[in-house]
């Protein structure tokens, strides 16, 4: 079935094949909720207030909508001149003109108290247990745990599913599009304070499930907040267009008990320490041939070539760039060049990881050029030294 | 002496088929196109490819200022021929009024933009009120002042904002003065209006020398308050480092006192062709002057904004 | 001189005309050729997300869809096309010879054509199309915008010139040109609600004129009004932006609740029920109209006090809007109702119109639009009161006075087709979309998730279909016009009043050069 969605949907301009594909669409959504037509009211408190002011407007409109068509359709069903209806000529009352006006008011009078201490509630971020930044990129997430002590944690989270799936060569898994390589992990039960920022454009970060939607603003930090009574895997996406992977860009937020929350925040402060250490240390260049190998071939070959050679990526081999200055060359690596694939890969791959790869692409496929990057290096080219 | 119809109802006059609008369209599209294209050329453009951007703008400006040169001439013909009944006259007034109603619109739009950033965006960024009290996280060390000198940027470096750098904008080293400059222009513009005033006063009286003089007082004053501008302008960008890229305040600054100067310069040149029409064809009589009165309002429009311009831009 | 001439003979009557038949002529022909051509990019979208994956155009040409089709629909289909309606029916509603400045009105027109094929060519340049969506948020349509951004910035003045320009004649018109004893409150609705409409187009456009000249200021001239780095904000551009975006949307809806108070009357054969109250409806939605603009804004992080204001005064939209939809009702009850296709298309409007406002009061309230916003819950809200508002209503407008126009009738058996597979079509394209956004599908997205594939499969055969009636509707009128059976000589319709009715069939080139007595 998958192969043939596959190669049909290949030739999706055709209505028919697209007609037979649609069974095999059937099919991959197996797990996910499918057919769902209602808000969810999500695992937060707040979430849930929403959902049901969400329901209360919902059948008041549901209810005036069953008298005013109810009155509409009887009129047209029965005042009409194929039955003899002969036309009153009425035009006006007062009466009822106010009864109309006031009827509705009250109604809205009704429906603004909920709204308005939900509302109230939604911007009442303080005494929180955790503060988490968030700051939207052109396409990914960062996101960073403000620690106390200033030992916070920070990373980025990007989109998992692979470009054949989008294009339809391989058969899309269960989330597709809502899976990332990191997700955020949030303790449950706890009070969690979300500072939304954005460095590029604008972007929002939503989760339906946690009743949270705040748009990033470059330049601006936005507070929201969370508290999630269980434990599970959320997902959302991002909410404001900001440019062409605006659809690509998946939020996944990990809920945990507490302990569990400590041992994952522990291990990644532990990472970080370790690259931290290493940040100082001075490597060798077959070390650094070793690790940029390593580096190169997850990040960097599917563009670049196995080889070096070139693909969606101009070829490195011989790169005037990997064989000319090294500032240029770590320019290019750190902060990509805009308007092509080559992504800035400065804020996606630590700086330790950049030195080895910079080193790599620099004495690779004959290019020989006999320099060691080192993290420092990095470091400092990113603070501009 | 606008047409009767045979019941002796005055008749409305509906001109007959013209180009000019058409023309018009199409010249002021060739400008439009014209400066877009020379923008682009100029952020954009390649230095080697030739592209012809100048061309059309200058072809568009000159052609559309032909076309309404003739479709003004045509309107004043058409009026000095007696076909314009009250009623059409009233069609022109009403017309000239909405359109000033436009053009308040643009500047509520230009004073709104200024109230927003001066009281709510500044404070926020410095860390101030409900919106924004966490923004002190990323522009550590700003603190808000207005005229802003020091920009969020300036206060942070430029390598250390967390935003991706989308431009230079480094605060000027002072501010205009107002009791210099603006306040001759204040003095300037505040007395054309009046001597419009008197002119359209001589005018009602037919004392036709009289209002070609004050006419031409006006439009003197008002030449001087653009040239005055232009000192002002130099002063600030050459002394000051006041320049469209110095932040929000000089942002604000050029963006409102630029549009009203651009104003005044339009309302300068309708004043012009109306005192050239009275001095070479002694147009306009006592009760029919309508391009005179059009031009006049706009004049005043123009000087109220100044006033706000004064008081928002430059004093408080 | 005497205005008794027949039109000029030739191609360059339609350059040159200051008639204002004519001119409504062009106005109607040339939204309807922008409503196909942004129903071409609709069905781009639509087939598109018709299946998960990619399937016929990458993510960045599909961004530029959605941008040109919202820009094209509300800016050169929706708004010429009610522009066309005013000038063909006000003069001859309220019994003036023409439009109070009739070479201006020709300019008015003439600006649009050059202006939307610039427009429109944005698609082939480097760089592509807009592709920031029609409310085009600053920083990514500055800073990060392709270089067509500048010609975009141009159209957008010279549109707004444009509406400008033809919102200040229908006001100076209608101010100025009514027939003698037509008081204004002996007026047709429908020239109410664009007087009232021509009102918020004075008072918006030269907002969104400065709004995007600072946009051009920002890109070219290193300005920093949406930059924080400079002391701006990028949240700046949406105060501007929906200081002139709400009064839109209703820019869009008034002249149609204008025809459509028109034509139920008609067919109900009974005098419009609370025509007063009607008045004051409408003015009372334009006024609230210019103080609800944050609500398109609550999750950028308002204060709290700000967002109260504005979702109270969003919510009181809904009480005039109810006066509406309850005197139309009214209108019906206890009249003697034929169903002719400006009828079905009239009350497919109310019905459909009303959902719509129900949904547009859910998304009113701050707290749940937190979860609504950006989803394609806002997409179905707005397609239920543009399309099977404007758009509806335009078609009823279209069938209703074409015999006026033309001197023809239209196929009444294709009317109602062209009407029920619409309504058909209609419902299945946009009814799941509020499925797709309750269950969390975010709009703009050429791309989704597995669990959105159903609905957006059902909305994507609806769309087909509904854009399939649309050719039904141009066959029908094309048919009208060359072949259509002569129509009755004044009064199209039993019940049709007013002033263009006591006219003969098709009106002739000049009308009411002598103004009637109206008593
Ligand atoms: C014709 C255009 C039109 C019209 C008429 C409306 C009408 C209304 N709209 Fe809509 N709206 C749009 C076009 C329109 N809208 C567009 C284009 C967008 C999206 C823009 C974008 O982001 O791209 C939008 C988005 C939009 C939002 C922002 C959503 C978001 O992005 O998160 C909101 C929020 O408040 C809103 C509210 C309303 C309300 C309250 C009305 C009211 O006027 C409705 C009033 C009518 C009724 C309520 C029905 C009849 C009344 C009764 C029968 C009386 C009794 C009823 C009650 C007491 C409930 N609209
Ligand atoms: C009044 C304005 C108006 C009108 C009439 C329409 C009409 C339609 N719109 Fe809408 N739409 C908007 C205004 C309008 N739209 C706006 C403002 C947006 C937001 C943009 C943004 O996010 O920036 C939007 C966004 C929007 C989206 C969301 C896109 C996204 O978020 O990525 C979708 C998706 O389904 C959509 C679909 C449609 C469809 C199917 C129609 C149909 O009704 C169109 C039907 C018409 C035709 C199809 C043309 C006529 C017929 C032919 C050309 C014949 C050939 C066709 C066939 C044989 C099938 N529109
Ligand atoms: C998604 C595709 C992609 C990936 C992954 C990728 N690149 Fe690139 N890269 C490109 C493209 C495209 C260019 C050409 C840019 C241009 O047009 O100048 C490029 C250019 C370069 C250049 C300059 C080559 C030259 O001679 O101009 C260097 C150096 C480079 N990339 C390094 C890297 C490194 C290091 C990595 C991994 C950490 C990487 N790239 C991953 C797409 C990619
Ligand atoms: Cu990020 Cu959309
Ligand atoms: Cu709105």
């Amino acid at each position: 079935m998958h192969l043939q969605a596959k190669r049909l949907s290949k030739l999706a301009l055709s209505p028919v094949l697209m007609l037979l594909s649609m069974l095999g669409t059937a099919a991959w959504a197996e797990e996910a909720q499918r057919w769902q037509t209602n808000l969810t009211p999500g695992v937060t408190e707040l979430g849930a207030k929403i959902y049901d002011l969400h329901m209360t407007v919902f059948w008041i409109c549901v209810w005036i909508g069953v008298v005013v068509f109810g009155l509409m359709f009887y009129s047209i069903l029965t005042h009409r001149k194929s039955l003899g209806a002969k036309p009153a000529d009425f035009h006006e009352s007062t009466s009822v003109e106010i009864a109309w006006t006031v009827v509705p008011f009250i109604i809205l009078i009704v429906i603004a108290f909920p709204a308005t201490k939900t509302l109230l509630e939604v911007y009442d971020t303080d005494d929180a247990d955790l503060d988490v930044m968030i700051t939207g990129y052109q396409w990914k997430w960062k996101y960073e745990y403000i620690d106390p002590n200033g030992d916070n944690v920070s990373f980025f989270s990007n989109l998992r599913t692979g470009k054949t799936e989008i294009y339809n060569e391989d058969a899309k898994g269960q989330h597709y599009l809502l899976e990332v390589d990191e997700p955020m992990v949030l303790p449950v039960n706890k009070k969690v304070r979300f500072l939304v920022t954005a460095n590029d454009v604008i972007h929002a970060w939503w989760v339906p499930a946690l009743a949270v939607k705040r748009d990033a603003i470059p330049g601006f930090i936005n507070e929201t907040w969370t508290k999630a009574t269980q434990t599970g895997i959320y997902r959302g996406q991002c909410a404001e267009l900001c440019g062409k992977d605006h659809g690509y860009m998946p939020i996944v937020v990990n809920v945990v008990e507490e302990a569990e929350y400590k041992n994952w925040l522990n291990e990644k402060k532990s990472q970080a320490a370790e690259i931290k250490a290493l940040m100082s240390k001075n490597f060798s260049l077959d070390e650094q041939m070793a690790a940029g190998k390593e580096v190169y071939d997850k990040s960097c070959a599917a563009c670049h070539g196995a080889n070096g050679e070139g693909g969606v990526g101009k070829a490195i081999a011989k790169s005037p760039i990997a064989t000319g200055a090294l500032a240029t060359h770590l320019d290019v690596g750190v902060n990509g060049v805009p308007g092509t694939a080559m992504q800035a890969f400065g804020g996606q791959i630590n700086d330790v990881e950049m030195a080895a790869v910079i080193t790599y692409q620099r004495n690779a496929f004959g290019n020989n050029m006999g320099d060691v990057v080192q993290p420092i290096d990095v470091y400092n080219f990113k603070q501009g030294k | 002496m606008a047409g009767q119809s045979n019941n002796g109802h005055e008749t409305y006059y509906v001109p007959e088929s013209s180009p000019l609008a058409f023309l018009a369209s199409i010249s002021l599209f060739l400008t439009l196109f014209g400066a877009a294209s020379m923008i682009n050329d100029m952020s954009w453009g390649d230095p080697d490819v030739a592209t012809n951007s100048k061309i059309y703008f200058t072809v568009g400006l000159f052609s559309f200022s032909a076309v309404l040169f003739w479709w003004f001439r045509t309107t004043i013909v058409e009026n000095l021929a007696g076909k314009n009944s009250a009623q059409l006259k009233r069609s022109y007034v009403i017309g000239m009024q909405w359109f000033i109603f436009s053009e308040v619109m643009f500047f509520f739009a230009l004073f709104g933009t200024l109230w927003y950033v001066r009281n709510l965006v500044g404070p926020w960024l410095a860390g101030e009120g409900e919106g924004g009290r966490m923004n002190g996280l990323l522009w550590p060390g700003f603190e808000y002042n207005w005229p802003m000198n020091t920009t969020p940027q300036d206060a942070v470096g430029i390598a250390n904002q967390t935003i991706a750098n989308n431009g230079t904008f480094k605060g000027a080293d002072g501010t205009v003065d107002w009791t210099h400059i603006p306040l001759i222009n204040t003095i300037l513009l505040l007395s054309s209006s009046v001597t419009l005033h008197f002119a359209h006063h001589a005018l009602k009286e037919e004392q036709r020398s009289k209002f070609n003089m004050w006419l031409g007082v006006t439009l003197i004053l008002g030449f001087v308050f653009v040239g005055f501008q232009v000192v002002e302008y130099q002063e600030a960008m050459h002394e000051l480092g006041l320049t469209l890229g110095a932040g929000i305040y000089g942002t604000t600054f050029f963006f409102l006192t630029g549009f009203h100067g651009f104003h005044v310069c339009m309302g300068a040149i309708m004043l012009t062709i109306q005192w050239l029409r009275s001095m070479k064809a002694s147009h306009f009589t006592k009760d029919d002057h309508f391009g005179f009165e059009a031009s006049a309002w706009y004049w005043h429009f123009v000087d109220v904004v100044w006033i706000f311009l004064m008081l928002f831009v430059y004093i408080l | 001189m005497s205005a008794h001439h027949g039109p000029a003979k030739g191609f360059t009557r339609w350059l040159t005309t200051t008639n204002h038949k004519d001119i409504g002529t062009m106005y109607l022909w040339f939204s309807f050729a922008m409503f196909i051509l942004g129903g071409a990019f609709a069905m781009v979208i639509r087939a598109e997300l018709f299946q998960p994956g990619i399937q016929i155009v990458d993510p960045e040409f599909f961004n530029q869809m959605t941008t040109m089709h919202g820009l094209v629909m509300v800016f050169g289909a929706i708004m010429p096309a009610f522009v066309g309606l005013a000038n063909w029916l006000i003069p001859m509603m309220i019994g003036a010879p023409d439009m109070a400045l009739p070479r201006m009105n020709n300019w008015s027109f003439w600006i649009l054509p050059p202006t939307f094929l610039m427009l429109a060519s944005t698609l082939f340049m480097d760089g592509g199309a807009p592709n920031y969506g029609w409310t085009f948020y600053a920083p990514l349509s500055t800073t990060y915008a392709p270089p067509s951004v500048t010609y975009f910035i141009f159209a957008i003045h010279l549109m707004g010139l444009s509406s400008i320009m033809g919102s200040i004649n229908i006001i100076a018109t209608v101010v100025n040109m009514r027939a003698p004893g037509m008081t204004y409150m002996k007026m047709p609705l429908f020239v109410w609600t664009w007087l009232i409409t021509a009102f918020l187009l004075v008072a918006v456009m030269p907002v969104l004129a400065a709004c995007v000249t600072m946009m051009l200021m920002d890109i070219h001239f290193g300005t920093s009004f949406f930059s924080a780095a400079g002391g701006g904000d990028p949240v700046l551009f949406q105060h501007i932006f929906w200081f002139f975006g709400h009064p839109e949307v209703y820019i869009i809806i008034l002249p149609a609740f204008g025809v459509v108070s028109q034509i139920i009357p008609t067919f109900a054969r009974k005098p419009l029920f609370g025509y007063d109250s009607m008045v004051y409806a409408t003015a009372s939605i334009a006024f609230l109209s210019f103080i609800v603009w944050v609500h398109h804004m609550y999750t950028v992080g308002i204060p709290v006090a700000g967002e109260l204001f504005f979702m109270y005064a969003t919510m009181l939209i809904a009480v005039p809007t109810g006066v509406k939809v309850f005197n139309w009702i009214t209108t019906m009850w206890q009249g003697a109702m034929t169903f002719e296709t400006p009828m079905l298309f009239c009350l497919g409007f109310v019905f459909l119109f009303t959902i719509g406002g129900f949904t547009g009061v859910m998304l009113s309230l701050a707290p749940v639009d937190f979860q609504y916003h950006d989803s394609y819950f806002v997409v179905a809200h707005f397609h239920y009161v543009m399309v099977a508002g404007a758009v509806f209503s335009m078609s009823a407008a279209v069938y209703y006075w074409l015999p006026k126009w033309t001197g023809k009738m239209y196929d009444e058996g294709m009317g109602k087709a062209h009407f029920w597979i619409s309504f058909i079509g209609f419902n299945l394209t946009f009814f799941p979309q509020h499925f797709l956004g309750l269950a969390g599908m975010p709009r703009r997205i050429p791309d989704y998730a597995l669990q959105f594939s159903d609905f957006n499969m059902m909305s994507s055969i609806g769309a087909f279909i509904y854009g399939a009636s649309q050719l039904l509707f141009l066959f029908n009128v094309l048919r009208t016009i060359l072949a259509g059976k002569p129509a009755p000589a004044e009064k199209a319709w039993e019940g049709a009043e007013g002033l263009e009715w006591t006219l003969p069939s098709p009106a002739p080139y000049h009308t009411f050069t002598t103004p009637p007595n109206v008593k």
